[in-house]
């Protein structure tokens, strides 16, 4: 009786895991294609994409581009993100509610409309296609999310290790660099891996504040396939694809061996 | 290392208040801890022991009164600066550092470098017989073990004052019986001033040179464990500390002699009470004895009961028995006496001498939780 229904769950999470990753799947055959269209199935094999990929400047500067954005975006988000949620943990709850719930914002307001916003600001102060506008925009919206994973774990983390670090004679910082900063860590560094993937593949508000001089990936990617269904598309799709896999992969491994201490 | 005597600090509380709002967590209290003694803070949840703990050691800062220790005022010192080891009962190890690393780290934070550090986290780990444990993570150790090294961590830098919050409270009974004793016998090895917190009234007769017993914020008594139980001063004491019977009735005094009228009998105890108390009676358990109703001795006073619960402890028996005005009596008898059954008809019978006269107090009533 057991065998069948074990059978058929099965089956039944296998197509729930094809439907989830075949479209992402699709675009490997598809940057091997050998002519320059985006059909699938490929019509035949080469490596012409990737290779356009890599020699074209203008991928190769949009990469960069959002390389550069996404690095330092990242590190401010987590700076401030660290100090907020830390903030609000140890704050009066009724205060910190309000305070979260309104740090939280540029995650639930529709992208569109902030962009809108941000495109308002720029154009009077002059950040539009500018390091600093990418940085400043990207920074807004990838807080939150680093806000919510170090909250997490301080929200896990025990308070009184603070306490027995200062009866040991710690200072508060010393206590927060040599107990709560190693313990939140996890959390941090999630929080850090959200807001860089936040920026990397952010596309409504870079649409926005995007030129000439300065162009994200996502925004290269976009234009390229409205243009001319340039396959590089494909192939840019499948490496971002092997790329965040294996950091993704690592983030689980190194987030398993750690719960098993 | 200097002898035990010099080693530990003086505690010196006066009329020290703690208010959190309009709850008053400590109202005006007194205590003076000699250098190298073991007093312990005893009293139920909320009664402001650990309160008291938490102001000596610096993480609640008092709302009046003084505070010195070592015969220095440490009002508005921080904990850090304070040099005093705290065992909590939530033991408190860093779960990311090894046993080693945990018990090194006050010493780390004093600047105190290899191999002199390494000597002393040894030597701690060794006076609580953890010495094979140094490369475990806190989460591979037991509770017991846990505490244990905690232990070690909180006299490594040779703190001269040791506070105790309970430490095995999280224990079971066993465990907490033997390292009673182990505590005891690093107090004595160390020389240091401990101030150990619990609830635990038999841990407290085990642990300490003298205890305060704290109620509703304030200390009742201070005293050695004899004290209080020979001679408690209020109602509550007598209640929390060892098993207790008490007698409530019509009180009616004539020189210096106080009787309580129960059910038609008097019983009558040579003591007065100021002016405006009213009285009841305290009896120790093993100071009462039990005889089959109508066959226990005239001379001496009688009350009638019956048997309301038998518990067989090994060494003797212990009884419950109600009596007619459904107070409860507790009764401890010998292997060699007469045994009851639930339900027997019985006669109390004590000495009046051995009558504890108090005032009465509608806040001697507690809760264990």
């Amino acid at each position: 009786m057991k065998q069948p229904g074990r059978i058929l769950l099965g089956l039944f999470c296998l197509l729930v895991a094809v439907w989830l990753v075949a479209p992402t799947i699709v675009v490997v055959p598809m940057s091997f294609n050998d002519k320059k269209s985006l059909a699938f199935p490929p019509s035949g094999f080469s490596w012409q994409w990737y290779q356009n990929f890599f020699t074209n400047p203008e991928w190769s500067a949009s990469l960069v581009g959002s390389l550069k954005v996404a690095v330092v975006t990242a590190v401010f988000a987590t700076v401030i993100g660290t100090l907020a949620a830390f903030g609000l943990d140890r704050m009066k709850s009724r205060v910190s509610g309000v305070l979260r719930a309104l740090l939280i914002t540029p995650m639930v307001v529709p992208g569109v409309v902030l962009a809108v916003g941000i495109y308002a600001v720029y154009l009077d102060t002059r950040l539009v296609g500018t390091m600093t506008g990418f940085v400043l925009a990207h920074t807004m919206l990838a807080v939150p999310f680093v806000i919510i994973a170090v909250s997490a774990s301080l929200e896990v983390f025990d308070k009184r290790l603070e306490t027995a670090a200062a009866s040991l004679g710690a200072t508060r910082l010393t206590a927060f660099r040599t107990v709560t900063l190693p313990l939140i860590a996890p959390g941090i560094l999630s929080g850090l891996l959200f807001a860089f993937v936040t920026s990397f593949d952010e596309i409504i508000v870079a649409l926005f504040i995007t030129s000439p001089y300065l162009k994200t990936l996502p925004v290269q990617i976009f234009s390229s396939i409205t243009r001319d269904a340039d396959p590089t598309v494909a192939a840019v799709g499948t490496l971002l694809f092997i790329v965040t896999s294996l950091v993704i992969g690592a983030g689980l491994l190194i987030g398993s061996r750690q719960g098993k201490r | 290392m200097a002898s035990p005597s010099t080693r530990g600090a003086a505690i010196d509380l006066k009329s020290v208040s703690k208010q959190y709002g309009s709850f008053i967590a400590l109202d005006k209290v007194s205590l003076r801890i000699e250098p190298g003694e073991f007093m312990t803070l005893l009293g139920p949840s909320g009664s402001g022991k650990t309160t008291t703990l938490n102001v000596i050691a610096g993480f609640t800062e008092v709302s009046s009164g003084s505070l010195d220790v070592g015969g220095k005022s440490v009002i508005g010192v921080p904990a850090h600066k304070r040099n005093i080891g705290v065992v909590f009962q939530h033991y408190a190890l860093f779960p990311h550092m090894r046993v080693s690393r945990n018990v090194a780290y006050p010493l780390t934070l004093r600047g105190i470098a290899n191999p002199d550090r390494e000597a002393r986290v040894r030597k701690a780990l060794d006076m609580v017989k953890m010495a094979d444990f140094g490369h475990r993570f806190p989460s591979e150790l037991s509770g017991g073990q846990q505490q244990r090294v905690a232990l070690a961590r909180a006299i490594v830098f040779d703190p001269p004052l040791l506070l105790m919050d309970e430490p095995l409270g999280a224990l079971d009974k066993k465990l907490r019986e033997w390292l009673q004793l182990e505590i005891k016998r690093i107090h004595r090895e160390l020389g240091t001033t401990f101030v150990y917190v619990t609830h635990d009234q038999e841990e407290a007769l085990v642990l300490s040179d003298r205890i305060a017993v704290f109620n509703q914020g304030r200390i009742e008594q201070i005293g050695t464990g004899r004290q209080l139980y020979d001679e408690p001063e209020t109602l509550f004491v007598g209640k929390f500390v060892g098993d207790s019977t008490i007698l409530r009735g019509a009180a009616s005094t004539s020189g210096n002699e106080t009787a309580i009228e129960i059910e038609g009998r008097k019983v009558a105890a040579a003591k007065r009470l100021p002016d405006g108390a009213k009285p009841v009676m305290l009896l120790r358990p093993e100071k009462l004895s039990l005889a089959r109703r109508g066959k226990g001795g005239q001379d001496r006073n009688t009350l009638p009961g019956r048997i309301g619960e038998a518990i067989y402890l090994g060494s003797g028996s212990k009884y419950e028995v109600v009596l007619a005005d459904t107070s409860k009596a507790i009764v401890r008898s010998t292997l060699d006496a007469e045994t009851f059954a639930i339900g027997d008809e019985v006669d109390l019978i004590f000495a009046g001498s051995d009558v504890k006269l108090l005032a009465d107090d509608e806040k001697a009533d507690f809760t264990l939780t």
